[in-house]
């Protein structure tokens, strides 16, 4: 069996979950390769220097200096064509979102998305607001897989050696449709929060604007930082670098202390790789504590300034 | 400018979930459908862009049962001008592949210069069928589009990114895009609307007569998620909780 897992560039380094799709292609056995595009695909190809690969492909093209739907769907498809890879696998980014349904139109093989585990050729995703599981089946021998983030560690990356190929993709330049102007943020913050230890996070439950302070309060007694839920952020109670979720930022800190955060499943995503969560909501029935280690069903705006206290003391 | 919304009916939020005996689906009888949320952001994207144009039309289309319907008729109370619904009764649903075919052959011929979907669905969330159409129907296609500006004959579409970046990206028409939610504030119809959608019309064809091909992917089972986690409910007082804690964060995850 042969498993081609295609990287991502998150600006300049290897995506997170690029290496948990090698852990999960490891997982699944077999020969597993990797393909690296763009201006960037050297150094993200060295990040890999040692780790257990058949080879790390390699294709520079002026065309895809950066990112382009059309570029990427053309190329890997070639790439496909001529490795015959069964599985060819991602992490599920907002990019393999962009173009992995091309390619899964373009070569006719079905694309199974955000999946978060493989077993026996089955496929776990979650359906239904992440309520229930569905087992997925692909029906053709060749498929398109993408996992959700923390579906696997790259703690788990076997170690190993991989030897470096560039690929000569040709194509003519009338394939890229779409012009893509360069990536920018709107309010561009100094903190890293998805290199952070420990996270305070925000979420509906804190209710106002008025009591934000009192998750920064918390925070820096801690030496934690501040993150935040997708509505706090669209509020404007907090800025945007701080969301954390599938649109936000992605991140495993040491701990993750939700402070009314209820744990849509937009959320959870960025955050369920986090060692430790502690959540505080009213709401029992929050999917919050489904992940928490631990849980208190209470009122933030009652506990946390009582919790402050108590810190400020020791 | 014509443009095609893609609107899935799906169990709402609130709805009760239960498992179908043969554990293959939920229970239809005991679930509430409602417009897939993110799908009522791209129709309202829709309208906004025919209004800015001051012409045009906009056309909702469905696959899915006949209670799909209810979905076309709220998007055509709420300013869509005439319905397409794919009816399509199996048992299982359709996969995103073979869906996206029957959804191609039929928009192919109505020559649409623009495509908008939700970014995925609530039941599945497969999240694909407006990218698969796109490049079936040799489409220039962009997802999780947060703001659009309509130019001649191109469009202009602000992609939201990872972690707080943002990307312009110029489209030629015809494309596909996918919806980002929350980019616009979806109108309720008025009683106006509901008046005049009855009068509206919906064109129907059925899945059965249309060359789709077979399914590439299935689901074989649902269950329910197992948790693996043991969680420790802090319970007493609010002076019990904080004093335990105090007692987690300095002796068990030892941050203090």
């Amino acid at each position: 069996m042969k498993t081609l897992v295609i990287l991502e560039s998150n600006r300049g380094t290897l995506h997170r979950l690029s290496k948990e799709a090698i852990v999960a292609a490891q997982n699944l056995g077999g020969e597993v390769s990797a393909l690296a595009i763009g201006k960037d695909a050297d150094i993200i190809a060295s990040e890999l220097e040692n780790v257990q690969l058949k080879e790390v492909l390699i294709v520079k093209n002026k065309l895809v200096e950066s990112y382009s739907a059309d570029g990427f769907t053309e190329i890997i498809s070639q790439v496909i064509v001529d490795e015959t890879p069964e599985n060819i696998m991602l992490g599920h980014t907002y990019q393999t979102r962009d173009f992995a349904p091309r390619l899964s139109a373009k070569l006719d093989i079905p694309f199974l998305p955000d999946i978060i585990s493989a077993q026996d050729g089955k496929f776990i995703k979650q359906v239904l607001n992440a309520k229930l599981n569905a087992s997925v089946i692909p029906l053709k021998d060749q498929k398109i897989i993408s996992f959700q983030s923390a579906a696997y560690s790259d703690e788990h990356l076997v170690s190993g050696q991989s030897s470096i190929r560039e690929l000569d993709i040709q194509f003519d330049s009338s394939i890229i449709r779409s012009k893509s102007e360069e990536p920018f943020q709107e309010a561009p913050g100094d903190v890293d929060l998805e290199s952070a230890d420990l996270l305070v996070s925000v979420g509906r439950g804190i209710e106002k604007e008025e009591n934000i302070p009192i998750a920064f309060e918390l925070a820096s007694l801690l030496g934690a930082e501040v993150s935040a839920s997708r509505p706090v952020v669209d509020s404007g109670w907090i800025d945007s670098f701080r969301q954390v979720g599938s649109s936000g930022n992605n991140v495993s800190p040491k701990l993750y202390f939700s402070l009314g955060v209820s744990g849509a499943i937009q959320h959870v995503v960025g955050m369920k790789g986090s060692k430790c969560i502690l959540a505080i909501n009213k709401d029992s029935d929050a999917p919050i504590f489904e992940i928490a280690d631990y849980a208190v069903v209470g009122d933030v705006l009652e506990i946390v300034p009582s919790l402050i206290e108590s810190l400020k003391k020791e | 400018m014509k443009i095609a919304v893609l609107i899935k009916q799906v169990p709402g939020t609130e709805s009760s979930l239960s498992l179908r005996d043969d554990n293959l689906w939920i229970e239809e009888s005991a679930t509430t459908y409602v417009m897939n949320p993110p799908d009522n952001f791209a129709l309202e994207e829709a309208l906004l862009l025919k209004e800015k144009k001051g012409e045009g039309e906009v056309v909702a289309v469905s696959m899915g049962p006949k209670r799909a319907q209810k979905v076309i008729r709220e998007a055509l109370a709420k300013g869509a001008e005439r319905g397409i619904h794919i009816e399509e009764n199996d048992e299982m649903e359709k996969d995103p592949l073979s869906a996206s075919k029957a959804f191609a052959s039929i928009l192919k011929e109505e020559q649409f210069d623009l495509i908008l979907t939700g970014l995925q669905s609530d039941d599945t969330g497969m999240g694909q069928t407006g990218v698969l159409i796109g490049e079936i129907l040799e489409m220039s296609t962009a997802t999780l589009v947060i703001e659009t500006d309509h130019k001649d004959s191109s469009l202009r579409v602000k992609r939201e990114l990872e972690s707080g970046w943002f990307q312009w990206v110029e489209l030629p028409l015809p494309a596909s895009i996918s919806i980002q939610s929350g980019l616009n504030t979806p109108r309720y119809p008025s009683l106006k609307g509901i008046m005049g959608a009855k009068k509206k019309e919906i064109k129907v064809f059925s899945y059965s007569d249309i060359q789709s091909g077979s399914k590439s992917q299935n689901i074989e089972k649902i269950s329910l998620p197992e948790t693996t986690k043991k969680t420790e409910f802090i319970e007493g007082d609010a002076g019990e909780i904080v004093t335990r804690l105090v007692n987690i964060l300095k002796n068990e995850i030892k941050v203090v």
